[in-house]
């Protein structure tokens, strides 16, 4: 417990100054001493790209740009996985993969997901680790993020009498009578939510990069391959058989892997293996990077927001859920596993699947972690944890706002805050509203579709997966064999990305069926809050009265909180009881 | 083309403050390329290199300036200077005169890393560790129910490099006889290639590099 809890501390102590620089260096609105040392690498790039860095987006141009880029990303990874094999940066030869896994790999990156139906050092290419995935590593949670900042201009930032005229007000002529034109080019300061390209390059130049440079830098020195050379050929030193040691420039992708909420390895096992995790300090590294930039995320929006106390709330909430699964998942790990009775040391833990450099609290509190903030990177197979154990992991996915994925995390808790607000109005007896606008029929039609998609996709898809033996492809008999399906749609949808690896999904069935998760977990959820925000920015304000619903108390912070519970509970207590809690209880 | 638009930026911003309305639709002009497919074409072109291509190049760069052994791959070389390993990738010990490792579900074959990923419910993990148990107590003596857990489980990577210094304790008796060296000579090599983990991790025995050190006595 010790090592847990100094990782809690050592996490908020180095997210507190992250999400204090975030919140000045990612506002828009004002003018900092980071604007003039990052300010002309951002221009240079802005021009390259052809982006007016002044001009701003409505709230739909915004996301029609997330989605024509996404689908764009998607198209040109495509390309690069199929055709690897023509491709430079290839020093061991590696073929091009096959349409359905190259999609797959495809959606499954650009939707920050990073699941991996094949192994990264036996199937892709230097060329394709590096140009494709590393790109879409960091182009992914800059999107989240963006599209965070979007909602939180529009929706979550005080109007005072200053800031009416928003930002990019540069570009606003006083006294237009029109928000925005046709072509979604918006010209007055309350209907622009920003620019998604100068966001996304904000983020990455001002966040991502130099953080990720850090941290690569600090993993070679622990071990981490920084190499082109292809991989080294050595003989055993039993019996002289040869071992093939798979090497390139890991340490780069591993960074912004962890940083970033990916989780897609450069090794198909991903940070077990100790060339991509080699040692204690490289693990704390990547533990709190994983947590890192999302705990940093919500200081941040409170910063831009000046909602600190509602931001204090969430935070509040999302530590509790994080101590809870993470305190089940690592007692479950200490004990002993079932299979190994009466064979090993009495009351030693669970090290099926886990390495002796982290021992079972290291690894549990990685599991723990890398579910709640959709990484999805591992240091222990999650496939041989005790059933609790990944009981606790589903849990995390399911709920998916424990933190959650880098902006995505924060903007559904948003989701569930909105139907929060809706339920809490209507307790109280008034009109549901929403920082003063009112929600309405086509709001709340589209805040429970995205909420009700997950249950609909993951139990559909499993329903499906296991009503067909020949798509199925698990490979634990019984209970777990259910875990293994419900387990893999789960990740998709939470666009984490971890698997109980076990289970065969280089098929074209399990390949399509998880790009449809993938999409769904990933868009609908992120673009909806910004759709509702844009609505309802349109409306006008009801001044605030005494018994306006405060969402900065402590009585909606628990509401908030025990609609997320039961929201997960309906859909998802019946799998659960069929998938681990049966396995726990029919363990000898 | 990107100067040029970069000045009608200056322009269109000076004067749109002024509120001129034909520059203002230059403005709008202008954005329609924001959410279009030449402007996303060239944003992905364009990070496609910085990110995918000038970011990694950098921490090669750097790494093989600044940790050459460990950008490479931290390999290690016998008595005679050849490439035996990695001292981060275990390698598949049988013999009696070597420490053995752990368990490993792809045979310690290092380009196809991997785990058992058996459920602790699944029949087959019993299997293993029961054959695991015969073969441990055949050759170091160790009765079923005191054998260290992590020589009976596989472990993630498939290639853990390490075991914990009680799995190498079993050992020692055996290494010893068979290499015609004294027990407490063994156990103070053992210690040279441990170590402690502190805080933030386990404490450790690296098995590759305590073979080779045992090698290289004889």
């Amino acid at each position: 417990m010790n090592a847990m809890m100094l990782c809690y501390a050592l996490l908020i102590g180095l997210a507190l100054p992250l999400g204090l620089y975030m919140g000045r260096a990612l506002d828009t609105d004002r003018s900092t001493v980071m604007d003039r040392l990052f300010g002309p690498v951002e221009s240079v790039l802005m021009r390259l790209a052809g982006v007016d860095r002044r001009a701003s987006m409505t709230w739909s141009a915004y996301l029609l740009a997330v989605l024509t880029l996404h689908l764009l990303l998607i198209g040109l990874a495509w390309i690069v996985f199929m055709s690897q094999g023509l491709l430079p940066l290839n020093p061991d030869g590696i073929p091009g993969m096959n349409w359905d896994t190259a999609l797959h790999t495809a959606v499954s990156f650009a939707t920050n997901t990073n699941q991996q139906h094949y192994s990264g050092q036996a199937q892709l290419s230097y060329l394709s680790q590096t140009l494709a995935i590393v790109t879409l590593q960091f182009l992914t949670p800059a999107t989240g993020l963006a599209v965070l900042l979007a909602i939180t201009r529009t929706l979550l930032k005080r109007q005072t009498s200053s800031t009416t005229v928003s930002t990019n007000a540069s570009t606003t002529p006083a006294g237009h009578g029109v928000g925005h034109d046709s072509v979604g080019n918006c010209s007055v300061g309350n209907y622009c939510v920003g620019h998604y390209y100068v966001d996304l390059t904000r983020i990455v130049v001002r966040v991502l990069l130099p953080l990720s440079l850090l941290v690569a830098l600090v993993l070679v020195w622990q071990g981490v391959p920084a190499t082109y050379q292809g991989a080294q050929s050595v003989t055993m030193l039993d019996g002289g058989a040869a071992q093939v040691i798979p090497r390139g420039p890991v340490a780069p992708m591993v960074a912004i892997k962890q940083l970033g909420t990916n989780g897609g390895g450069w090794y198909g096992p991903n940070s077990t293996v100790p060339l991509e995790n080699p040692t204690g300090l490289a693990n704390l590294v990547e533990t709190i990077a994983l947590l890192l930039i999302p705990v940093a995320t919500l200081i941040a929006v409170g910063v831009i927001s000046g909602r600190r106390r509602l931001m204090m709330g969430i935070g509040a909430v999302m530590i509790a859920f994080s101590l809870i699964t993470t305190t089940l998942i690592v007692v479950s790990e200490r004990l002993p596993n079932a299979a190994l009775a009466g064979l090993a040391v009495e009351g030693s833990p669970n090290l099926e699947g886990k390495e002796v450099r982290f021992g079972s609290d290291l690894s549990a509190l990685w599991g723990s972690w890398t579910t709640q903030t959709s990484n999805g990177s591992v240091n222990a197979m999650h496939d041989s944890f005790n059933p609790l154990g990944g009981l606790g992991l589903l849990m995390d996915m399911f709920v998916n706002v424990t933190f959650g994925g880098i902006g995505v995390g924060l903007i559904g808790y948003l989701l569930y805050l909105m139907l929060a607000a809706f339920i809490g109005s209507l307790m109280i007896g008034r009109a549901p509203e929403l920082f003063g606008k009112p929600l309405e029929t086509r709001e709340m039609r589209w805040i429970s579709l995205a909420i009700l998609a997950q249950p609909l996709i993951i139990l559909g898809l499993t329903a499906i997966t296991v009503a067909f033996p020949s798509l199925t492809g698990n490979s634990n008999p019984g209970f777990h064999g259910l875990s293994q399906v419900l387990y893999e749609y789960t990740s998709a949808f939470a666009n984490n990305g971890s698997g109980f690896e076990g289970l065969g999904d280089g098929a074209p069935w399990w390949n399509l069926a998880c790009v449809l998760a993938l999409a769904v977990g990933r868009f609908l959820p992120m673009l909806v809050p910004l759709a509702v925000a844009g609505w309802l920015m349109e409306k006008r304000t009801a001044p605030q009265g005494r018994g306006t619903l405060s969402l900065e108390g402590g009585a909606f912070v628990g509401l908030t909180a025990g609609v997320i519970v039961i929201v997960n509970l309906l859909g998802f207590l019946p799998a659960l009881v069929l998938g681990p809690i049966a396995e726990q209880l029919t363990l000898p | 083309m990107s100067v040029t638009d970069s000045r009608h930026d200056a322009l269109s911003h000076d004067l749109s403050a002024h509120g001129d309305p034909h520059e203002t639709s230059q403005a709008a002009h202008r954005f329609a390329g924001s959410g279009s497919w030449l402007t996303a074409i060239r944003f992905s072109l364009l990070m496609a290199v910085v990110l995918g291509l000038l970011y990694p190049l950098v921490v090669v760069g750097l790494g093989q300036l600044g940790f050459s052994h460990q950008a490479n791959g931290s390999l290690l070389a016998d008595a005679e200077g050849r490439v035996i390993g990695s001292s981060l990738v275990g390698q598949r010990f049988t013999s009696e005169r070597y420490f053995q490792g752990r368990p490993s579900a792809v045979d310690y074959a290092a380009d196809a890393v991997g785990g058992s990923n058996l459920a602790p419910s699944n029949p087959a993990l019993r299997e293993r560790a029961e054959a695991d148990t015969g073969q441990i107590t055949a050759r170091d003596g160790v009765e079923p129910g005191r054998i260290p857990v992590d020589l009976l489980t596989a472990s993630g990577s498939g290639i853990d490099p390490a075991i914990s210094p009680e799995a190498a304790a079993i050992q020692v008796d055996r290494v010893a006889r068979v290499r015609g060296l004294t027990p407490s000579a063994v156990t103070a090599l053992v210690e040279r290639y441990s170590d402690s983990g502190g805080w933030l991790g386990q404490p450790t025995v690296n098995v590759l590099a305590l073979n080779l050190a045992l090698d290289a006595i004889e």
